[in-house]
């Protein structure tokens, strides 16, 4: 089994060296499509055989030697409860995203159907990575194929766009790469034998304890680079553009995955490692998230473009997401965990369809748009469970998230304020309203443009690359306990572990030894320290 | 006996030497520069050879004392004679399409690279300066190759007359220390390494010598120019296997003449670093002429090698080691790439706007440049990213956090720069439609072996790291201090 996830990781490589070798446009269609559609396949196993009641230790471990002598660092993949269904979502958008570029991508095949596989590569990498280092090569190496697409095959903002995505990511990762070195040293002082470890096994465990002030500096430096790959507000100004100009299966890849890896770092690396910091910022990050949420869906309900606002609904779902991690409690984080898969199936969709409807009409303008409903019935119904999924209706998976999290928030210690949940339910509703009126305007009411009844409605390919996603929005919606449980126990046992950690830090630290701002951030009081003294 | 095992340690000295000799009188029978090129290739292949299998032996001293051989010696050998060795592959082709290529060239680059060869071997400061003049005087004939063009002139006389003050510095720093310590042996005067005037202000002079060869700011100056006016490939070889003998003398005067235990240099360095780093980063950002990007491009890192060099220690030796074989390795590339641009009758394609739409004309120099730009940006999985991680690493754990967190800003300012010509190739269209020449075999396979490297040493970089962190072990630290 552990040989299965290598080779569902690296056999989109091979599909690369494939298209290279063959060189015809039909072809490269046809291999990326069938490479990308036994990636998934060949994961389902991978879900079927996990070991649930075990959820908290990586499974289908491949732990390779130390590369470097006395420095941890090895090849080390592996899934575990909260990495298996951003794997599956990755290896299931595969073959999606590849068949919804099937007629829409016409120049430069080779390498556009390239891009796409590296990324799947990198996306499954990174989801499945153990080791710190590991993760970081595959998180970088996920923004070169992102980079040429957008550059290539966007639309007439994309040099802008692209280099700005680039270029703000990299420079939230570079400063994680220092934190991440000094982790790895720090964490070697702890090991005989070793001098460096990125070992996340290791980090996370209760052994491993990073004093409060080193825990600030680290939590800010590794946030940065999470915030901003989400996109956090106000670290959110790359995504708009990004968005916007990226051709559909970017889009897609861009929302669905890769700004799931802002999030899934801030719950796997962040919280384990600095549970103090992670605490304490938690009143501060959870009110950006909340603004994030407000502003977010404020600006996405003014949006004229219609990708442009689901570009904006992304800013405000990722929101909840990061509020229900901050929350730190397993109710939300669960929530949290299913919402980043609920918002990859349906703003993969919404982003999807509306890249079908601009490869008829070429537009993507709501004034241009109005009463198609009529003409492309299948169409409307697609595009209207995507919308309600996205809204959060109840029975569709949206709703599962958001309340989780609401929920979860609501009886957070470390949020105790109930303004955090009244605001984010605040989002819940004007998400109805953005995303309702933009429907609206676009398939009801009279048809305004006759150049519109003679659209095409959706054929069987783009039906087929709908229908999984909507089946897992109503699976989700009704019975979200088949998804949830994979993560249950882990994140229970790892924001238990994680508090202990938390409490045992505090409990060591010694206010004399502290900076001021350090001991009232921490709340390291005079009597706490002489009470372990006296201890 | 005691000959032979000197002719042994320095043999892939001698035999580029001999082959340049040897090649400079035949070349001058005929019109034809093909026996003068093979003899290069040849000699310099197998200097190489020689020097990879020496890489594995224990380090020693021969040629009573003034030179070293063995481990890391070798290994700085064979990173020079690596660059000189790409640098001469791919230069023929790109000499002859410009009607630039003289037998000279060659024996230029033979005689200059035994002067390297003896730089990254001294273990005295004779040998450092004869290593010093040897190399540079070869490269201020080859920066005038272009005789006939200002550019051409200008980067000779500059680099002529600048380098000549630079190494009455050296000169000079040498004078004083060995006022100070009555020897030009390097361990010798180790030993005798005090705080005295003399002694500070001799390691000094030498070090600012060492700086203007290694192009660190504020030292930096002649480096666009020349950079600019010499022909791509052999800016290539100046960029790469001059800068590699240079900084790896530096090394062996830091860590060996005024180890850090002794001398408190590392201030120094880290405050020359940062300048290097962000100076050179910020000019690279605005520069239009992609040779002159990537002179300052080298600049910046120079900075980075030197903050392998403050941290002063084990890894942070071994991790400038590395760094030395990626930096040669992917600006040979990007250098090579941009000669066969260059060649292209029809646009002056050393102007960044011109590679407007080239990237999808030839795709295999466009996908090869990116390679060596992500490489130079310090992108994962290329061996660029695990050099910068090493020396930054090697850094944090020596206590320079400040100055790792200012590497890394300046390096992902410096992503802007690397990104612009593949913006140029791939996203937007050709102002001119230019049909390009297709390169010859030769060339792009060489290209293709360094694009290669690029990858298989970011992933497979355990085994050359081990090696070079041994050379650091105690044994030899011992062997070569006493």
């Amino acid at each position: 089994m552990e040989l299965l996830l290598n080779i569902c990781i690296y056999l989109p490589l091979a599909g690369i060296a494939a298209i290279l070798a063959v060189r015809s446009d039909k072809a490269t269609k046809w291999i990326s499509l069938i490479v990308t559609t036994a990636t998934f396949a060949l994961s389902l196993p991978l879900l079927f055989n996990f070991d649930i009641a075990n959820s908290s230790t990586a499974q289908y471990l491949t732990e390779g030697n130390p590369v470097l002598t006395g420095l941890d660092i090895k090849y080390l993949l592996g899934l575990d409860g909260l990495s298996l269904l951003l794997f599956m979502l990755t290896t299931l958008m595969g073959p999606i995203v590849i068949l919804s570029s099937w007629d829409s991508v016409k120049k430069h095949l080779a390498g556009y159907y390239s891009m796409l596989l590296l990324l799947q590569t990198a996306s499954m990498g990174v989801f499945a990575s153990l080791d710190l280092i590991v993760f970081y090569v595959f998180f970088e190496l996920s923004l070169i194929p992102m980079y040429f697409l957008i550059g290539i095959w966007g639309g007439k903002n994309r040099i802008h766009a692209t280099i700005k995505f680039f270029v703000y990511t990299l420079v939230g990762s570079l400063i994680m790469l220092v934190g991440l070195i000094y982790v790895g040293y720090d964490a070697g002082s702890f090991i005989d034998g070793y001098q460096f470890s990125t070992d996340w096994r290791f980090l996370s465990g209760d052994t491993y304890q990073i004093g409060l002030v080193e825990q600030t500096y680290l939590f800010l430096a590794f946030s940065l680079a999470f915030c901003i790959k989400v996109p956090l507000f106000p670290f959110h100004t790359w995504l708009p553009y990004a968005h916007t100009e990226a051709p559909t299966a970017g889009s897609v890849v861009l929302a669905a995955i890769m700004l799931k890896m802002g999030t899934y770092g801030l719950l796997r690396i962040c919280l384990p490692l600095f549970p103090n910091a992670f605490v304490e910022f938690a009143p501060y990050l959870a009110t950006l998230a909340v603004i994030g949420i407000i502003y977010g869906a404020l600006v996405a309900m003014v949006q004229k473009d219609v990708k442009k606002l689901v570009a904006y609904s992304s800013v405000s779902h990722l929101g909840f997401v990061v509020l229900g991690l901050f929350a730190f409690n397993t109710i939300a984080v669960q929530g949290a965990l299913i919402q980043m898969i609920n918002h990859g199936l349906s703003t993969g969709a919404l982003f999807l369809i509306v890249g079908m409807i601009y490869d008829r009409t070429h537009t993507r303008q709501i004034k241009d748009y109005g009463g198609i409903a009529k003409v492309v019935p299948v169409f409307a119904v697609m595009f209207m469970i995507a919308t309600l999924a996205s809204i959060g209706l109840p029975g569709l998976n949206g709703f599962i998230g958001e309340f989780l999290i609401l929920n979860g928030t609501f009886s957070s210690e470390v949020l105790p304020q109930n303004a955090f949940v009244v605001f984010a339910a605040l989002g819940v509703i004007l998400a109805a309203v953005y995303m309702l009126w933009m429907y609206q305007r676009v398939m009801f009411g009279p048809l305004k443009h006759e150049k519109h009844e003679k659209l095409v409605d959706l054929n069987a390919r783009e039906i087929g690359l709908l229908v999984p996603l909507v089946v897992f929005m109503i699976w989700i919606g009704i019975r979200p306990v088949d998804f949830t449980q994979y993560s249950e126990a882990q994140v229970q046992e790892l924001l238990e572990s994680s508090n202990e950690k938390r409490m045992a830090i505090k409990q060591s630290a010694n206010s004399q030894e502290l900076p001021q701002w350090a001991s009232t951030l921490y709340d390291v009081t005079d009597e706490l320290a002489s009470k372990t003294k006296n201890k | 006996m005691d000959y032979l095992h000197d002719i042994n340690a320095f043999l892939p000295g001698i035999i580029v030497g001999v082959a340049g000799l040897i090649g400079i009188v035949i070349d001058s029978y005929k019109d034809d520069h093909g026996a003068i090129y093979g003899l290069s290739v040849v000699s310099l292949l197998a200097g190489l050879v020689l020097s990879v299998t020496d890489m594995f032996e224990p380090a020693g001293i021969a040629f009573s004392g003034m030179i070293t051989y063995g481990g890391v010696t070798a290994f700085g050998n064979a990173v020079i004679l690596f660059g000189a060795l790409f640098c001469v592959l791919i230069s023929r082709e790109y000499l002859s399409a410009i009607d630039h290529d003289f037998g000279e060239v060659y024996a230029m680059v033979l005689f200059a690279t035994t002067g390297m060869v003896a730089l990254a071997s001294a273990n005295d400061l004779i040998m450092i300066f004869i290593g010093v003049e040897t190399m540079s005087i070869c490269l201020y004939v080859l920066a005038g190759i272009f005789k006939n063009r200002k550019t051409g002139a200008e980067a000779s006389l500059k680099y002529f007359l600048l380098g000549a003050f630079s190494t009455g510095f050296l000169l000079y720093g040498m004078a004083l220390l060995y006022g100070a310590t009555g020897s030009l042996s390097l361990p010798v005067i180790a030993e005798a390494a005090s705080t005295d005037l003399l002694f500070v202000a001799g390691a000094a002079l030498l070090l600012t010598g060492f700086f203007f060869k290694i192009s660190a700011v504020p030292f930096h100056m002649w480096t666009p120019d020349v950079y600019q006016g010499t022909p791509t490939t052999l800016t290539a070889y100046m960029a790469t296997a001059s800068k590699s003998a240079s900084f790896i003398a530096l090394m062996i005067i830091l860590s060996k003449m005024i180890p850090a235990e002794t001398a408190e240099w590392g201030e120094l360095i880290e405050v020359i670093a940062i300048l290097t780093m962000v100076l050179g980063n910020l000019i690279a950002l605005v520069q239009d002429n992609i040779k002159r990007m990537l002179a300052y491009s080298s600049i910046a890192h120079a900075g980075y090698l030197l903050v392998g060099l403050a941290a002063g220690t084990t890894a942070g030796y071994s991790a400038v080691l590395f760094y030395l074989l990626a930096y040669t390795i992917m600006n040979v590339g990007a250098f090579g790439v941009v000669a066969y641009y260059e060649r292209q009758q029809g646009l002056d394609f050393t102007d960044v706007n011109n590679y407007a739409g080239l990237g999808f004309k030839r795709p295999l120099m466009a996908v090869l440049l990116s390679f060596f730009l992500f490489s130079l940006a310090g992108i994962p999985p290329f061996v660029g990213f695990i050099g910068k991680y090493m020396v930054f690493a090697a850094a944090i754990d020596a206590g320079y956090i400040a100055l790792a967190i200012i590497g890394v800003l300046a390096s992902a300012a410096s992503v802007y720069y690397y990104l612009r010509p593949m913006v140029y190739m791939y996203f937007r269209e050709p102002h001119k439609d230019v049909p390009l020449v297709q390169s010859g075999l030769l060339f792009r396979s060489t290209l293709i072996v360094l694009a290669a490297l690029t990858v298989y040493l970011g992933v497979a970089f355990g085994d050359l790291h081990n090696l070079l962190t041994s050379y650091y072990s105690n044994e030899w630290v011992a062997l070569i201090g006493g």
